[in-house]
């Protein structure tokens, strides 16, 4: 356990061909790789059931994988613990306290068991708990607990954080404190993977991104990469007598009723089409709306194929 | 808190190596740390402090009256040698093993150990440090016990120290580990009440809490001789009271050892971590 067999150009986190299987024989995770660099910080995304904190716990080294292999700062994070843990931070999805400890007390407990532990004040400062330090854990609401869990994910400097949804349960301005501090602890140099059902979390946050489903990566890289093969779209409403027909050919448009949807990978040059369509006929196109391919439209996008696809074969 | 283990923990951020080290958390920091919240938590619930302070006090009191009327003279024990005596071997059931089983399956239903787990602390930690308060309190109200009886009672002071201490430690071993065990049979902290009973039951009948084992027929003693807590005891017994000879004790020391290491290996084995649910 040397610097010499962990360069500082290696990833900070590497998954190689993971599996985790459950007892009952159900593959939540099926063999999926992926790294994440130094100061990076990484988005996995999938709707619920997708395999994230499944995966995640595994990068925690909660639990061994059934196959493949895991690497956290060079370091295997099942076998060895002990040169891990003091490294990383982690925030589990459902946290737990005691819930009859203060704030103060629950924090006290964890710096005792956290090396370089901060001061439990200035941790709770961190994430605007500070009001809350003599309040029962059990008197806190959903999002101030989440906000505990952060605090003590944080108590130890870690150099990797593992956030696992972080912002559920949070209000509007909870959720955007939430992603100042963790943009804060990127540009300070933390290592940071975290799991989200938001997609804006991960449009704000993410370097890189995979999204997960079904426990398989089925896209992942920046969120320029994964929207760039969607299509943008442009929706509108046609005025009465007018029929969709009509439309230039070029747009290859989509109609439901007087509804029209266009699916496009040249959106100027559609955009153009359409409209210079629309002045010399003379009509008028009702909310008119375009836009770019958005991590939303991805999103969905590829959970709908993707279990089409899965009916077509079985 | 110096670091005994930094050496192996390097970081590629030399101000964060600067931080940490010197910083490093060590075993008895971390045990100490858990030792504490669950003293805290342990005195925040008055059930658990009726329990654990006044529960031994009077079951004492009722195993003094039952043994008045059954009468002690072939075991050779007064009735406050044997009541008291007794005593400790309840203090350990209570104190120990049943508060130590709510107490982990509160914190495994809670994610209280799952959370601890993504941390520094070792497993082993994890299951000592929650046990600290317990057994702490335990050996004070076994103190307790035996001051009362020498002061109060006109019981000698005890006739082989060494003897007693080994007995009630491996006491708060074995039912700590017992405790642990039992904990993965039980899914909620009030099913904990049914699921520690047998062993309750069996202990205060068949290891001489209530009824000391030479008033039972020959074939009972014997068998009872093998129960878990009946070794321990003995142990006790001898150590206070004396009046045991050297092979029983040879034999109980072996009896309380076997169940440590099978209650240990157990605990360990089939610890669940994780919420049934």
């Amino acid at each position: 356990m040397t610097s010499d067999d962990f360069p500082p150009d290696s990833p900070a986190i590497e998954a190689h061909e993971v599996r985790r299987r459950y007892a009952g024989g159900f593959e939540a995770v099926t063999g999926i790789s992926f790294s994440v660099a130094r100061g990076e910080l990484f988005a996995l995304l999938g709707t619920n059931g997708a395999g994230k904190t499944s995966t995640v716990e595994l990068l925690e080294g909660l639990a061994r994988p059934d196959g493949g292999r895991v690497r956290v700062l060079g370091h295997d994070p099942y076998r060895e613990r002990a040169a891990v843990r003091p490294r990383v931070g982690v925030m589990l999805q459902e946290g737990g306290f005691p819930s009859d400890l203060t704030v103060t007390e629950t924090l006290r407990m964890w710096a005792g068991c956290t090396s370089g532990a901060r001061p439990p004040g200035e941790v709770l400062e961190l994430v605007g708990l500070g009001a809350r330090a003599g309040v029962r854990v059990k008197q806190l609401s959903g999002g101030e607990r989440r906000r505990l869990d952060l605090a003590l994910a944080l108590l130890g400097r870690p150099e990797v954080l593992f956030l696992d949804e972080p912002t559920t349960g949070l209000d509007a301005e909870g959720r955007r404190e939430t992603w100042r501090l963790v943009r804060e602890l990127r540009e300070a140099g933390t290592t940071v993977l975290l799991t989200t059902h938001y997609l804006e979390e991960a449009e704000s946050l993410a370097d890189r991104l995979a999204i997960m489903h079904r426990g398989r990566i089925v896209t992942s890289g920046t969120i320029a990469d994964v929207t760039a093969e969607r299509p943008s779209r442009i929706r509108f409403e046609l005025p009465a007598g007018v029929a969709p027909a009509r439309l230039p050919l070029a747009l290859r448009a989509a109609a439901d009723g007087r509804r029209v949807d266009i699916r496009t990978h040249t959106l100027q040059e559609s955009l153009h089409t359409l409209l210079s369509w629309a002045r010399e006929s003379g009509v008028e196109l009702r909310g008119l709306d375009a836009r770019s391919a958005s991590l939303e439209e991805a999103f969905l996008d590829i959970a709908k194929t993707h279990t089409e696809r899965e009916k077509v074969a079985a | 808190m110096t670091g005994t283990t930094t050496a192996d923990r390097e970081t590629t951020t030399a101000g964060r190596d600067a931080v940490k080290a010197g910083r490093s958390t060590t075993v008895a920091g971390r045990l100490n740390a858990l030792g504490r919240a669950e003293l805290t938590l342990l005195l925040r619930n008055r059930t658990t402090v009726f329990l654990v302070l006044m529960m031994p006090v009077l079951l004492i009191l009722v195993m003094r009256s039952t043994l008045q009327e059954i009468g002690l003279e072939e075991s050779g024990l007064t009735v406050a040698g044997a009541s008291l005596s007794g005593g400790i071997g309840m203090v350990l059931l209570q104190v120990v093993y049943m508060n130590l089983v709510s107490a982990y399956v509160a914190r495994r239903e809670e994610l209280v150990l799952k959370r601890l787990r993504t941390g520094e602390v070792s497993d082993r930690e994890i299951l000592v440090g929650t046990a600290l308060p317990a057994v702490l309190l335990a050996l004070l109200q076994s103190a307790l016990i035996v001051s009362v009886g020498t002061l109060a009672f006109d019981l000698s002071a005890p006739r082989r120290p060494g003897l007693l201490v080994l007995g009630v430690l491996l006491g708060c071993v074995l039912l700590t580990a017992l405790a642990a065990a039992t904990s993965a049979l039980t899914r909620t902290v009030q099913t904990s009440q049914l699921t520690t009973l047998p062993l309750f039951l069996v202990s205060m009948l068949g290891s001489g809490l209530f009824v000391p084992l030479d008033l039972l027929p020959d074939a009972a003693a014997s068998v009872c001789e093998l129960l878990p807590l009946t070794g321990v005891l003995t142990l006790v017994r001898a150590g206070w009271l004396g009046g045991v000879p050297g092979h029983d004790v040879l034999g109980a020391a072996l009896t309380a050892l076997a169940w440590t290491a099978l209650a240990v290996f157990a605990g360990q084995r089939w610890f669940r971590w994780d919420p049934r649910r």
